[in-house]
C-alpha cells in the first residue's frame, strides 16, 4: 500500500496541507508588513491633516531626502554615514568587552565559588541600578570618547555576568563527575565540559547585550559626543529639526535590525551542531 | 569465597566508611565496608536506593576520599582519579557538542594520551559495537542503547584494568537494557576487565556477576555475599540472557529478594 503511494507521489492530501502551510506563512509576512505600512501611512497623514503637529513628529516622506542631505559633510556638520560608523563602531567596542569581561568574570566566580558568595549581592544590586544615573560621572571621570565605551560596558556587563555564571551553573553536574573519573582537572572542566556547554547561554547574553550596548552609546552620546546619532539625535531635538530626529532614529532601528540578524545567522550555524 | 583466594585482590575497601557534613549534621553513608575483589571477577553490589551503593564506587573511583579506612587498587591505595579505573555512570551523559568519536576519546583526550592512538582505538571499538557508520554522528542522533555503548566505548577507550558500572542500563526500555546487559557482560568478560556493578535490579544482578554483595540501609554496610554459579550450564558461565532461563536463577533471585526487605509503601 505505502509503496504505491510512494510511487505515485505525496498524496493530494498531503499536498493540500503544503499549499494551507504556505499560504499561512504568506499570510504573517503580509500582515507584518501591513502593520508597517499602516504606521508609516499614519504618520504621514495625520500631521498633513493637523492632527498633530508636524513640528513635533516630521514625516516619513522628510527621511530619505534628509539622508541624502546629510550624506555631504558641512563645516559645522559631518556626514550622516561618519555619524552611523561612530555609534556601530562604539557599540561592537562596547558588546565585545560585556562579552569577553563577562566571560571571564563568570569563571573567576566558578572558579571561586567563595568569591561569588561574597560578590552575589553586589552583582545583583548592581544590574538592578539605572546606570544612566552615571552618564555625567563617566563624562567627568573618563572623557568624551571613553564615557561613551563606558556607558555602553556599563549597562550590558553586569546582565552579562549574571546570565553567563547561572549557564555554568547549569550544566549537568554528571557531566562534571564524568570528567572527573578520567582525572580531569579544573581547568580541563572548564574548558572541555562548562564553557563548550555554555554556548546556548553564551548566544542569549549576545542577544540580549546587543540591544544593551547600542543603549549605552546612545545615552553617552547625548551627555559627551560630538559624533554619533545619539549626538544627532540630541542635536536634532533642540533646534528643533525633527527630521534629523527621525533620521538619525530611524538609522538607529536599522543598524539594531542588522545586529539581531548577524546574530541570527550566527545562532543558526553554531546550533547546526548541536 | 571468590576473590578471597590466592591471587592478591585487585580491588579491596578495608573497613571503609563515609560520613557527609551539613549544617544540619553528620550523615553516615556507609560504615565498615570491607570488601575485595579479585582480578578478573565481576562483582555486583546491589541494596536499596540511598544505601550508598553510587558513593561506593566514587571512593573506588577516587573522586570522593572515605572518612575512615582505606581503599585500594593493586595493593596501592586510592588518592584520586586512577587511569586504572574506568567509570560508567547511570547515564551516557554524552556531550552534545561533540560527535561520536569525539565524545569517545574524550578521557583519553583529559588524560594527555597519544591521540591518534587513541582515536585509532575508539574507532575501533566503536565499530565492534555496531557505530562503525556514526562516527561523525551527534549523540542526538543516536537511540538510547547506541549512546550507551558509544559511552562503553568511551569507559574503555583509556584501557582501564577495573569497570565500575552505576545502573548503566537505568535509563533505558527493558528489551535494550537485556540485550545492552548481554552485550557490556561478553565484552568486559573477553577482555579480562575487573568490574563491579551497582544496581537495585535483584535480576541483572544475578544475571550478570558472580558474586552479589548486598548492602544494608544506610548507613550502608556489607550484610551479605552470595556466590553466583550456574552448574546446568556446564563449566562456563552463561550469558546474562541465558542465565535468567537457568534453573538456579530464580532461588538466587529469591534468596536476595528477601534480604533486601523490600516493601511496597501504600
Amino acid at each position: 500500500m505505502s509503496k504505491a503511494d510512494a510511487a505515485n507521489g505525496p498524496s493530494a492530501r498531503y499536498l493540500e496541507w503544503l499549499r494551507q502551510e504556505r499560504r499561512g506563512r504568506l499570510t504573517v509576512r503580509l500582515a507584518q508588513l501591513g502593520l508597517l505600512v499602516v504606521f508609516l501611512v499614519l504618520w504621514e497623514v495625520l500631521p498633513r491633516l493637523n492632527l498633530i503637529n508636524p513640528l513635533f513628529t516630521s514625516y516619513p516622506s522628510t527621511i530619505w531626502p534628509t539622508f541624502l542631505e546629510m550624506l555631504h559633510a558641512t563645516p559645522q556638520q559631518a556626514s550622516i554615514l561618519a555619524h552611523t560608523w561612530s555609534t556601530v563602531v562604539a557599540t561592537v567596542v562596547g558588546f565585545t568587552a560585556a562579552m569577553v569581561l563577562g566571560v571571564a568574570i563568570a569563571a573567576a566566580l566558578w572558579w571561586w565559588p567563595k568569591l561569588y558568595k561574597v560578590l552575589d549581592p553586589y552583582l545583583v544590586v548592581a544590574n538592578a541600578m539605572p546606570k544612566t544615573a552615571f552618564v555625567p560621572i563617566f563624562y567627568i571621570w573618563l572623557g568624551a570618547t571613553l564615557s561613551i565605551y563606558g556607558m555602553s560596558l556599563a549597562i550590558s556587563l553586569f546582565i552579562t555576568v549574571l546570565m553567563i555564571y547561572s549557564g555554568f551553573q547549569g550544566i549537568d553536574p554528571n557531566k562534571i563527575k564524568l570528567a572527573q573519573t578520567f582525572g580531569a582537572t579544573k581547568g580541563q572542566i572548564l574548558t572541555k565540559v562548562i564553557l563548550p556547554g555554555s554556548v546556548p547561554t553564551l548566544i542569549a547574553a549576545l542577544k540580549v547585550n546587543a540591544g544593551l550596548s547600542l543603549v549605552g552609546v546612545i545615552v553617552g552620546e547625548f551627555q559627551s559626543a560630538t559624533l554619533g546619532l545619539g549626538y544627532l539625535i540630541q542635536y536634532g531635538s533642540q533646534i528643533f529639526k525633527m527630521n534629523i530626529v527621525m533620521t538619525a532614529i530611524t538609522i538607529l532601528a536599522i543598524v539594531s535590525s542588522l545586529m539581531y540578524l548577524a546574530i541570527y545567522w550566527l545562532e543558526t550555524a553554531v546550533m547546526k551542531r548541536r | 569465597m571468590p576473590g578471597a583466594g590466592g591471587a592478591s585482590p585487585k580491588v579491596e575497601l578495608r573497613d571503609v566508611g563515609l560520613r557527609y557534613f551539613g549544617l544540619e549534621g553528620e550523615t553516615e553513608a556507609l560504615k565498615g565496608i570491607s570488601l575485595s575483589v579479585a582480578p578478573g571477577e565481576f562483582v555486583a553490589i546491589i541494596g536499596q536506593s540511598g544505601c550508598g551503593k553510587s558513593t561506593l564506587l566514587s571512593l573506588i573511583a577516587g573522586i570522593l576520599q572515605p572518612t575512615e579506612g582505606q581503599v585500594l587498587v593493586d595493593g596501592q591505595a586510592v588518592t584520586g582519579p586512577s587511569r586504572k579505573i574506568g567509570y560508567m555512570l547511570q547515564q551516557d551523559y554524552l556531550f552534545e557538542w561533540r560527535t561520536i568519536l569525539e565524545n569517545a576519546v574524550l578521557g583519553a583526550e583529559i588524560q594527555g594520551a597519544d591521540m591518534r592512538k587513541a582515536r585509532e582505538r575508539a574507532t575501533q571499538l566503536l565499530t565492534r559495537y555496531g557505530l562503525g557508520q556514526f562516527l561523525n554522528h551527534l549523540p542526538r542522533q543516536l537511540s538510547g542503547g547506541m549512546r550507551q555503548r558509544v559511552a562503553l566505548a568511551r569507559t574503555l577507550c583509556t584501557e582501564p584494568d577495573v569497570v565500575l558500572l552505576d545502573e548503566p542500563f537505568s535509563a533505558l526500555d527493558s528489551q535494550t537494557r537485556i540485550a545492552l546487559a548481554d552485550e557490556i557482560t561478553d565484552i568486559l568478560r573477553r577482555e579480562g576487565k575487573t568490574a563491579i556493578l551497582v544496581t537495585h535490579d535483584i535480576g541483572e544482578a544475578v544475571s550478570m556477576s558472580e558474586r552479589v554483595v548486598v548492602l544494608s540501609r544506610r548507613p550502608g554496610r556489607v550484610k551479605t555475599e552470595h556466590a553466583i554459579a550456574f552448574a546446568s550450564a556446564g563449566g562456563t558461565r552463561p550469558a546474562p540472557f541465558a542465565a535468567r532461563n537457568a534453573p538456579e536463577f530464580n532461588g538466587y533471585f529469591n534468596a536476595l529478594w528477601k534480604e533486601l526487605e523490600v516493601h511496597v509503601e501504600g
